[in-house]
């Protein structure tokens, strides 16, 4: 059986998952020993002492002392608990910069792997040690989802609708993933692999290609796909891309940005808002630019929306 | 208290049962002849709920598919889940104990509105009818019914759901029943602190029922729309949105978990007091934390989807809720030990039970911070962690609180005896097999092994089999019992009105109680927990 405890993390990120949990597993343990040994001892002590006849019993009703402590006590143990499950998750959802992106869409049942140079893969991938990873996760037909239990973090991967994780593997290896959202007959099987490599094999590999390259194979980047969808689609007729105004915002800085809208509310650019742009415009319209925008939802099929995103984040 | 009939603990020895043939059952108005019939069909159904958790862990024995398909495993726990929190554990103590029990315990003759009361019966029977003839298509979306699954699968969502809806029906005109029962029927001199703390669980649960079942309602119709006519709510292909599904479904679902539990805490608060012949401790705060618990109850349903794209700020609201609503669980607790102490304890089953529901609670209540906890709730949500987590407090709690109730009023509701031996030998088999059955499946889930796998990697198999071995023994006791149920109805010692020397008013009524329980309505003077006095 390896470590019953789940250490063994691979990654410092996980580390601290794994310390949030011992941090909980001794308050738990304290407090189980605590009323779980009170209950026995006094089950014990207090049983009936002659058959047929009860013990004096006092007519105990209530102590406001002890009632008021026993509300306090746990009532400031669960803020500490909140306190720094919160910490540990904001940092977990912050990602690191630089981080290396990776495309993963499911369906039933499988992983539709592809990187932003236009490799492909099914239910593996490849990223090097040492540096962040970030996880653009979606889905084709139903729920699905995206756990690495060795990282300790998982997300749903939605139908519709852009989720990330990031993950900073530390050590070469293999790394299973697991589907953890229902999704039907072959939920069980539906597994893939990350394979954290050393930075130079990495380099390598990207540079020879893995074995899911066929020979003669052009790879087109994403972005580069990406630049020729907007341009094809009629997007830089209202968008310009340079520091000009046109009829909609601007795209270049846009990726990243806090974007104001009308009503007073603003929006960080990320992925999903950008893809949510495209579909559906008029979800949340930017401030001081007319809602005339029509939907590209049924003319841009999802991997192509994926690519106008990609190009969308190099125009920085 | 004082007022007592002097006729009542004679009886005519059969009481409210005295009545015979199938009409005496079907047109009943007796709340208690409703009661026993929501048990009886409750119990059915945990048996059969029982069965498919069995036939899991059968298939569970080996990683790769050996006895079921995977499309079969899926059907399975399905079943279990959609059976055992629909037909069992929502019904059970509340429609089944409680419809038994609210009135005789506020001194009453019957519920406010007993036409309803049958109206209610005889809409869950038509709505687990329709889950039955759904089984032409068996479902296997897992009881959540998540959508896009839900809404795709060729399986009978819809029978399905349309069976929930009214079993929902039942629930809702159930709680309106009791609250109103409650309010208006309580016997001179029952003020609202001498209610019996189970009357307190009971309306809290009511409460639930009547605001958060609507929701679920209106969810599958919404689902059933989308099935049946292609309109788009949940399904991002029409321009729906999944997670909302999963925002209504919550929105009912984790209420309901109070609706399963409350009425439970219900009963053990009234069974420690009587066999430590002490007044229950802090009465107020146990009353009162249950009413606290149902309102706090609707704002935490957020916790079920901390991974599911949520902004961080809403994770962490719901984080911080989910926290505070462990506080008046935890204050309960520390008042039922505390009600122990300096006791004159005895062991009868009924006890055992209600003291196994507060060591498997404590259980359960301790690794609830590990899920609540978001950094740690990533790591384990949809794992074996959360299957044992809710095990413990669902099977170890609620149905724990079921047994102890079972027990302690099975003389008053069948005017007989149970066989003490045989009860005490099943309770230790179900206390063994539960705690082998779901204690590894904490350790498994720590281990990374997901939820809801038909087939799982090898090394997930040694606790697997130790938790398939522990469901024999606890399948085992849960046989012995029903047995010794069966035997006592048949051939049990006649109870006499009391057999517990407890204060409440159902034990002045006579064993099992006539039709409309009380010759003269009592008048309370005190609340029901003054043991360790004179007068007890």
């Amino acid at each position: 059986m390896d470590n019953v405890l789940a250490f063994g993390a691979a990654s410092s990120q996980a580390g601290r998952v794994d310390a949030l949990f011992v941090m909980i597993a001794v308050i738990g343990g304290f407090f189980f020993f605590l009323t779980q040994g009170l209950l026995i001892y006094f089950a014990v002590k207090y049983r009936r002492r002659v058959p047929g006849r009860d013990n004096d019993t006092p007519a105990i009703t209530g102590n406001p002392v002890l009632e008021f402590l026993w509300i306090l006590i746990p009532s400031l143990v669960v803020v500490v608990i909140f306190y720094y499950g919160w910490r540990v998750y904001t940092d977990q959802r912050i990602p690191a910069a630089g981080a290396t992106e990776v495309y993963v869409n499911a369906r039933s049942w499988m992983y539709e792997i592809r990187y932003p140079d236009g490799r492909t893969a099914i239910n593996e991938i490849r990223v090097p040690a040492g540096k962040p990873v970030k996880f653009i996760l979606s889905a084709s037909d139903v729920l699905h989802g995206f756990y690495l239990p060795d990282f300790r973090v998982k997300m749903d991967m939605i139908p519709g609708r852009v989720t990330t994780l990031w993950v900073q593997p530390e050590r070469p290896g293999s790394y299973q993933i697991f589907c953890t959202v229902y999704c039907g007959t072959g939920h069980s099987n539906m597994l893939a692999q990350l394979i954290v490599m050393p930075e130079r094999e990495y380099a390598e590999w990207v540079e020879h290609g893995g074995p899911e390259r066929r020979e003669g194979e052009e790879r087109e980047p994403l972005a580069v796909r990406g630049e020729r969808i907007v341009k094809n689609a009629g997007c830089l007729n209202c968008h310009a891309v340079d520091g000009k105004e046109k009829i909609g915002p601007n795209f270049r800085g846009l990726f990243g940005s806090k974007v104001p809208l009308e009503g007073g509310k603003s929006v960080a650019a990320d992925e999903e808002y950008l893809r949510e742009s495209i579909v559906d415009p008029g979800a949340k319209v930017v401030k001081g630019y007319p809602n005339v925008m029509p939907t590209y939802k049924a003319s841009m099929p999802p991997d192509d929306v994926r690519a106008a995103v990609e190009y969308l984040k190099t125009l920085k | 208290m004082e007022g007592v009939g002097r006729m009542e603990a004679e009886g005519n020895g059969r009481g409210y049962l005295a009545e015979r043939g199938w009409r005496s059952w079907a047109f009943t108005l007796d709340h208690k002849r409703i009661g026993a019939m929501y048990l009886w069909t409750t119990i059915f159904f945990f048996l059969a709920g029982g069965l498919f958790a069995m036939l899991l862990r059968l298939e569970l024995l080996s990683p790769q598919a050996r006895y079921f398909s995977n499309h079969a495993y899926n059907v399975f726990f399905t079943l279990h889940g959609a059976m055992m929190i629909f037909l069992f554990i929502i019904p059970a103590i509340p429609s089944g104990l409680g419809n038994f029990f609210i009135p005789l315990h506020i001194g009453a003759r019957d519920v406010a509105f007993p036409r309803l009361n049958l109206a209610s019966y005889w809409v869950f029977a038509a709505g687990f009818l329709v889950i039955i003839g759904s089984l032409v298509a068996p479902m296997d979306t897992g009881w959540t019914f998540y959508t896009p699954y839900s809404a795709k699968s060729a399986a009978a969502v819809t029978t399905l759901s349309l069976g929930i809806f009214l079993i929902g029906m039942s629930s809702i005109l159930t709680g309106l029943n009791f609250i109103v029962t409650i309010h208006k029927l309580r016997a001179p001199g029952m003020t609202w602190h001498r209610l019996p703390l189970f009357i307190w669980g009971m309306y809290s649960t009511s409460i639930i029922q009547v605001i958060a079942t609507p929701v679920v309602g209106v969810t599958f119709l919404l689902l059933a729309a989308e099935r049946i006519l292609g309109v788009g709510f949940f399904d991002p292909a029409k321009g729906g949105d999944p997670v909302l599904f999963q925002h209504f479904f919550w929105f009912y679902s984790h209420p309901v978990v109070y609706v399963m539990i409350l009425p439970a805490m219900g009963i053990v608060s009234e069974v420690i007091p009587v066999f430590s012949r002490k007044p229950i401790f802090g009465y107020k705060a146990i009353a009162y934390s249950s009413v606290a618990i149902a309102l706090g109850g609707f704002l935490v349903w957020g916790h079920h989807m901390f991974t599911s794209g949520m902004s961080p700020l809403a994770n962490t609201i719901f984080s911080l809720m989910t926290f505070f609503v462990a506080v008046p669980t935890a204050v309960k607790v520390f008042n039922w030990t505390a009600t122990l102490y300096r006791g004159s304890i005895t062991f009868e089953a009924p006890m055992l039970y209600a003291l196994t529901f507060i060591f498997l609670f404590i259980v359960g209540g301790l690794t609830g911070p590990f899920l609540g906890a978001l950094a740690t709730n990533v790591q384990l949500h949809d794992t074996y962690f959360v299957v044992a987590h809710f095990h413990y407090t669902m099977m170890g709690g609620t149905v724990m609180g079921f047994f102890a109730g079972l027990h302690y009023w099975f003389p008053k509701m069948t005017g007989k005896m149970l066989n003490e031996k045989v009860a005490r030998a099943a309770w230790a088999l179900i206390f063994v097999g539960f705690n082998v059955t779901f204690f590894t499946m904490f350790i498994v889930g720590v281990r990374g092994m997901p939820r809801r796998y038909a087939e799982y990697l090898p090394k997930f198999q040694v606790e697997n089999v130790i938790s398939t071995i522990g469901s024999a023994v606890l399948a085992a006791g849960i046989l012995v019992m029903c047995w010794n149920f069966l035997h006592g109805l048949r051939k049990g010692a006649p109870a006499p009105a009391n057999p517990w020397r407890a204060l409440s008013l159902e034990w002045r009524a006579a064993s099992p109680p006539e039709t409309e329980n009380f010759h003269e309505i009592p008048h309370v003077t005190d609340w029901p927990y003054g043991y360790g006095t004179p007068k007890a």
